[in-house]
């Protein structure tokens, strides 16, 4: 009997997204399915095509656990996106330690934003709001024009495929076995995304993050660091964003100024889809990866029908996030009545 | 030296200092810089010069910086879909004015209709905006986040992804001006929007009911006031102010284009009203303050133009002075600053 109350609430939500990808999916097998939408590939790509979002979502919802916000993100990436392809074009730096540069500036961006958050207890929507148009005019100070990056290890890095020959390859025309294939950017996306859960689930630290998303004043008054708690998850947030970026840019391998526009939301869809509470407190990353396929699968949708704007996309993902966040309040209304 | 010292804490003290301190700072600062900045002339029967310009270009965020300070005011948050929103009114006028095609060289409905069209789809947004805020209690940051990445959306899907032209005088008239008259047109617009909603605010007990409900929600519907409804009322009144805002925007440009008309107004009109001396964290608050606000922030516009900075470098020193403000409200900086100080003096005494 007991079990059966913990299913409703937090579970619940979990439950319905997950089975909402599930039916999308199946409707887009049976819709497509002349298409090739039953290939492994096309699963794959979901993944390929998302890596940056997923590491992205992940750093958003455990700001989403701890109360927080960060509308940054987007503009975040894409001033990571310039500035890669700005110090490897322009500048003759090497890939490794521009990475090196964007991974620290990320951490820095996130120091600056969590300080303000967390000691000087300004609200977190407008710190980051002013985060994200200073990131984004960044970027244009940078450069106005779209960089694209021809650093032969970068495009290594991008484009060296890894088969996965156990899900069977099939022939093509010209009699060559095409395998099904991940890039590097996927694996490093998913051991992020393994890595934020068990920090949030196994560690001192991420518990900590839990009890002050739950309660502020509990949490200080059982003698958490509160704000040290705050201010590290906006740093490890800057560098999950600049991570992120670099993921993003491993796929477009380009630099410009309206890159990534709309991410921010995204992102916060994705967390929202997930069963990421806005109250804070509640949050689980591997809900935040089934919102970025929900996401992925309606632009596949899209991609496949042919015909609709990919402004659809946007549209669609706001009327989801909407239905979702209306959904949660309803939850969080009918556990008051009770 | 007292005296001095008093005079000076009671001039810093007065609620409009900051913003005309700003204002003065950035007029004094282009007169050095560009000595013909004061200078007026007429061409073509309309008053012509920088600082017309200034006066001309901010009437579209004194607009929203009204609809803006009420929300700010009435719910601690602050809506961000404001510059969507513009675009939205403007493609939904243009749409209905051009009746559907690409360019048009006489209305394809009277022009009325679609003036209230766009009105009512301002509205609208607003409406769903408060809805979200007011009924289910989301944070106003996220709920009016909906809408500012879907409603650029909305405005391509009705212009077709297309910038639609509306090549006829009469629609110029709006954003450019009347013929006879030398003043621009936007700034009576803009003039007409403050003053109704100051006479409102002062005429009927709405304005006190703001603040009451920002200062403490659950006080007030304690009190018997509907907070909700309150709080309702402030995201659909800046809904009709982002509307409005939206057609003269888009009479400026005698077209619809869905992806810069509005373009990071949202981070000027909240700039507006954080310079204006209201507090982003809600409860009392002065239009007027957001008003000459909103003329600070256009000034500073327009001199980093004549500077040769480009519009998509310029949120960069915004983003820096809105921290910077929202930093110096901060009561946290005050005890930290208060705290440095006793340090500092006592450690003076053992030296």
């Amino acid at each position: 009997m007991k079990k059966r109350e913990k299913l409703d609430g937090k579970v619940f939500l979990l439950i319905i997204t997950i089975l909402l990808f599930l039916v999308m999916y199946a409707a887009g097998l049976i819709i497509f399915n002349s298409k090739g939408f039953a290939k492994p590939q096309v699963f794959l790509n979901l993944f390929i095509s998302n890596a940056g979002l997923i590491v992205i979502a992940a750093g958003m919802t455990m700001v989403m656990i701890t109360g927080g916000i960060d509308i940054s993100v987007g503009s975040v990436v894409a001033m990571t996106c310039m500035m890669l392809a700005w110090m490897m074009e322009n500048k003759g730096i090497g890939a490794v330690t521009a990475l090196l540069i964007v991974l620290i500036m990320g951490i820095v961006f996130g120091l600056v934003q969590g300080f303000f958050i967390a000691y000087l207890k300004l609200q977190p929507f407008i710190v980051t709001l002013a985060g994200m148009f200073f990131a984004r005019g960044m970027t244009a100070i940078i450069s106005q024009e779209m960089i694209s990056i021809k650093n032969e290890m970068f495009l290594k890095w991008a484009k060296s495929k890894i088969n996965l020959t156990f899900l069977g390859g099939a022939v093509n025309k010209k009699g060559v076995i095409n395998y099904p294939f991940i890039y590097p950017s996927v694996i490093i996306a998913l051991v992020t995304l393994i890595g934020i859960f068990i920090l949030l689930k196994f560690t001192k630290f991420g518990r900590t993050i839990y009890a002050v998303g739950g309660n502020e004043q509990s949490a200080l008054m059982m003698g958490l660091n509160v704000r040290r708690t705050k201010l590290l998850v906006y740093v490890i947030n800057g560098f999950l964003c600049s991570l992120g970026g670099f993921l993003f840019a491993l796929n477009t391998c380009a630099g410009f100024v309206e890159q990534a526009k709309g991410f921010e939301m995204e992102a916060i869809a994705s967390a929202v889809i997930g069963g990421t509470l806005l109250t804070g407190g509640v949050g689980n990353v591997f809900g935040s990866l089934f919102g970025v396929l929900i996401k992925g699968t309606i632009e596949t949708f899209i991609t496949f029908q042919g015909t609709l704007s990919s402004w659809w996309t946007k549209i669609t993902i706001a009327a989801l996030l909407a239905f979702f966040i209306i959904l949660q309040s309803l939850f969080a209304k009918a556990k008051e009545k009770q | 030296m007292n005296k001095g010292k008093a005079f000076i804490k009671r001039l810093t003290g007065y609620r409009l200092f900051l913003p005309i301190f700003c204002l003065v700072l950035v007029l004094i600062s282009n007169l050095i810089k560009t000595p013909g900045f004061f200078e007026v002339t007429i061409k073509n029967g309309v008053l012509y010069g920088y600082i017309i310009d200034v006066i001309n270009r901010a009437s579209d965020l004194v607009i929203l910086s009204v609809g803006m300070t009420l929300v700010v005011a009435a719910s601690a948050g602050t809506d961000i879909s404001v510059g969507a929103v513009m675009s939205v009114a403007g493609a939904v006028c243009c749409f209905i004015l051009s009746g559907g095609q690409q360019t048009v060289n006489e209305f394809a409905n009277p022009y009325i209709l679609g003036v209230l069209a766009a009105i009512l789809a301002g509205i609208l947004c607003g409406c769903f905006n408060g809805f979200l805020v007011a009924r289910l209690k989301i944070q106003p940051m996220v709920a009016t986040l909906i809408l500012f990445t879907a409603g650029r959306g909305i405005a391509q899907l009705i212009t077709k992804g297309q910038i639609t032209y509306i090549r006829v005088e009469s629609y110029k008239m709006l954003g450019a001006s009347i013929p006879g008259i030398p003043i621009p047109t936007p700034v009576f617009v803009a003039l007409i929007v403050v003053l109704l909603t100051y006479v409102l605010l002062r005429k009927t007990s709405l304005g006190l009911y703001i603040q009451t409900v920002g200062i403490n929600p659950k006080a007030s519907k304690l009190m018997g006031i509907k907070s909700s409804m309150i709080i309702f009322l402030s995201y659909v009144f800046c809904g009709l102010c982002a509307g409005i805002s939206g057609l003269v925007a888009s009479s400026r440009i005698y077209s619809a284009d869905a992806n810069n008309i509005g373009l990071n107004l949202e981070l000027d009109a909240i700039l507006a009203v954080a310079l204006g001396g209201n507090s982003l964290a809600g409860g009392k608050f002065s239009l007027l303050g957001s008003v000459i606000g909103a003329y600070t922030i256009q000034a500073l516009s327009t001199t980093l133009y004549a500077m040769g900075v480009s519009p998509d470098q310029i949120p960069v020193y915004k983003a820096i002075v809105v921290v910077v403000i929202v930093a110096l409200q901060s009561t946290e900086l005050k005890r930290m600053i208060n705290k440095l100080q006793i340090n500092v003096k006592s450690g003076k005494k053992v030296a």
